[in-house]
């Protein structure tokens, strides 16, 4: 696989606070990488300084092994957290205004199929609702068919029926062999999206490998959930299981051998569910706080 | 420099103004309501007396010059005093050591002093002449129009600039190929489009219930306008090259306007002002756009006749604008 990022012991300090902390990492050609973290990881940063936007206080960043600068602007897209766009121009003006800017761009009509813009083509930037600004910013992310997808929280704010659809969209950028640089807070996503991740947390990467790999590397059991108060309480201190929002956890690596020592005591086992270890798990596990804390 | 990136920007931004229509009303209503009002406050003729103008006044030249409630008004250059007579600033002009004096034709006020005057000289030799009266809108237009000028240079580059960065929209286009030349040129030459239209559509639109007075050329009246305009809207880029906070860049804005409101002769000439008032004014673009526009329309000057303040103007714009070039930040770090 062909490297087409590398980031080299990057670090960004804004006066006495370190916001990204030496960090090291690469991206290979057609992959999702993902950047997860809490709010505050470093995550915006790292991303803002790998598409230019802003400058390192120390590292460097390499795009096909040269180090960045301005004629990568032709090269890449990008969608950032919070953009506001141009009061009272129409969805259709704001693709030709952003056309412009560009030497080599994809035909509208590709973007408004890909990006599902022909219902609202004529409307003003400021009636468009939160799916549907969303899909306009990834359409101008994509205007100049870029190499690099860079996506900072895409999905942050919109309803679950329009995040899935957002979903699919990448899905959808991904089968046509670009890179995609995703930052987000929500797990699904970077386990739906992503083949590789990269946790941080204040600054510093805690973890790196697939979602997979991770999960497999740190977790070899699962997670039983029963209501509290169908399990004797001197039975979750003898076992020493966790209560959690009045579910009894049990984390158990053999849940046959479980499940018999519950119906062993005659505990019910009404409104008992199984989970495996998701990311967050994995985040809570690796910090000692969960993801959205 | 490339021009479609400067183009699509320019007109963008004149599209947003345009469909602004709260915004569009307000800048063609606010200079026509100021007009309206100052015309009909100042409509009446309350002066409690006549206006003599004297070439090389002298005490003691005639009993005529003790006559009570007329005010005598010494002129050195004749040339200059004659225009006053056609303006109606003068209601009689009189030259005693030539045994001559000049009424005109088309003013009551000199029509009965002239019948005063005739009382003590009807030997002097009679000459006309004729003009239509200056009025006080007259004389404020370049005042009223230079202010609106300067409000919508300065709040519409300002407030939108500092807008623009506030919402993250300046760092959307900063991580397209746009350079911030091609942005900073296309925001100048949106909003000198924008107020020369605005502009020209109210003067026109005026001068038809008003019918101005105006005695220069419409392009020197033009030129002067579109130097002015840059001079304001490149201060305005300069006032917003870097803020980020709408409530500072309101309080810089207003600090930047408002000694130009007051002291920059809008509403009333700055002759017989204090010294160091003049020296200030002189330092501020509206002073040098109203004036020039101002002699243009009430002396019929020339560009030439007002080189001075079309240097002044074009200096300004050049400072203000490699400054605020110089300044600029499409500041995207947090």
């Amino acid at each position: 696989m062909q490297e087409v990022i590398r980031v080299e012991n990057l670090t960004k300090s804004y006066k006495d606070i370190v916001a990204v902390d030496n960090v090291n990492f690469s991206i290979e050609k057609g992959h999702c990488f993902g950047l997860l973290g809490p709010n505050g990881a470093g995550k915006t940063t790292t991303i803002e300084i790998m598409e230019g936007i802003i400058k390192a206080t120390k590292g460097q960043v390499f795009y096909y092994g040269k180090a960045i600068d301005e004629s990568m602007s032709q090269q890449i897209g990008i969608q950032f957290q919070h953009t506001a766009l141009q009061d009272f121009l129409t969805v259709k003006e704001t693709l030709n205004l952003f056309t412009s800017f560009y030497q080599h761009t994809v035909p509208h009509s590709d973007l408004i199929e890909l990006c599902d813009l022909s219902e609202f083509l004529d409307r003003d930037n400021r009636l468009l609702s939160g799916g549907q600004r969303q899909r306009l910013l990834l359409a101008l992310a994509l205007i100049n068919d870029p190499d690099i997808v860079f996506l900072d929280e895409p999905t942050t704010g919109l309803d679950p029926q329009a995040r899935r659809n957002f979903w699919q969209l990448i899905k959808n950028i991904k089968a046509r062999d670009k890179t995609v640089v995703l930052t987000t807070h929500y797990m699904d996503e970077a386990q739906q999206l992503c083949d590789d991740v990269l946790i941080m947390d204040h600054g510093q990467v805690i973890a790196r490998g697939t979602p997979r790999q991770l999960l497999n590397q740190h977790f070899n059991e699962v997670f039983i959930y029963l209501p509290e108060e169908q399990v004797p309480a001197k039975l979750c201190q003898e076992h020493q299981w966790q209560i959690n929002e009045h579910q009894v956890e049990i984390t158990t690596a053999d849940v046959e051998a479980t499940i018999a020592l519950l119906l062993a005591e005659k505990v019910s086992l009404t409104g008992l569910h199984v989970k495996s270890p998701n990311l967050d798990d994995l985040f809570l596990k690796l910090t000692g706080h969960s993801l959205r804390d | 420099m490339n021009f479609s990136r400067f183009y699509a920007v320019v007109k963008a931004r004149n599209i947003e103004f345009f469909r602004d229509r709260s915004s569009l009303g307000w800048n063609l209503l606010f200079p026509i309501l100021m007009l309206v009002g100052l015309s009909f406050v100042f409509s009446g003729d309350d002066r409690a007396v006549y206006k003599v103008g004297v070439i090389e006044l002298a005490p003691k030249q005639s009993s005529f010059l003790a006559t009570k409630f007329i005010n005598f008004i010494d002129y050195q250059d004749i040339e200059l005093a004659k225009v006053k007579l056609e303006q109606h600033s003068l209601d009689l002009l009189v030259d005693f050591k030539g045994e001559k004096y000049w009424v005109n034709q088309g003013s009551p006020n000199s029509y009965l002093v002239e019948k005063i005057f005739l009382n003590e000289h009807d030997n002097f030799k009679r000459l006309e002449t004729q003009g239509k009266k200056i009025r006080y809108v007259d004389w404020v237009l370049p005042g009223i129009l230079g202010m609106n000028m300067m409000f919508s240079c300065l709040f519409g580059v300002g407030y939108v600039i500092v807008r623009y960065r506030k919402n993250a929209v300046l760092k959307r286009l900063k991580a397209t190929p746009l350079s911030a030349l091609e942005f900073v040129s296309a925001q100048l030459v949106s909003r000198l489009f924008i107020v020369m239209f605005m502009t020209s559509v109210v003067y026109i639109g005026c001068n038809l219930f008003f019918d101005f007075y105006m005695l220069g050329s419409y392009f020197d009246l033009f030129i002067i306008a579109v130097l002015g305009a840059f001079s304001l809207i490149t201060l305005g880029l300069l006032v917003a090259s870097r803020s980020k906070s709408e409530e500072l860049i309101g309080g810089l804005l207003n600090l930047t306007s408002w000694p130009m409101m007051l002291l920059s002769g809008v509403w009333f000439s700055l002759e017989g002002a204090p010294n160091a008032v003049k020296v200030f004014a002189d330092f501020l673009p509206l002073t040098h756009l109203v004036a020039g526009a101002r002699k243009i329309i009430t002396e019929g000057a020339t560009l030439m006749d007002i080189s001075y303040h079309v240097a002044i103007l074009v200096g300004m714009s050049m400072v203000f604008l490699a400054l605020g070039a110089y300044l600029f930040s499409w500041n995207t770090e947090r």
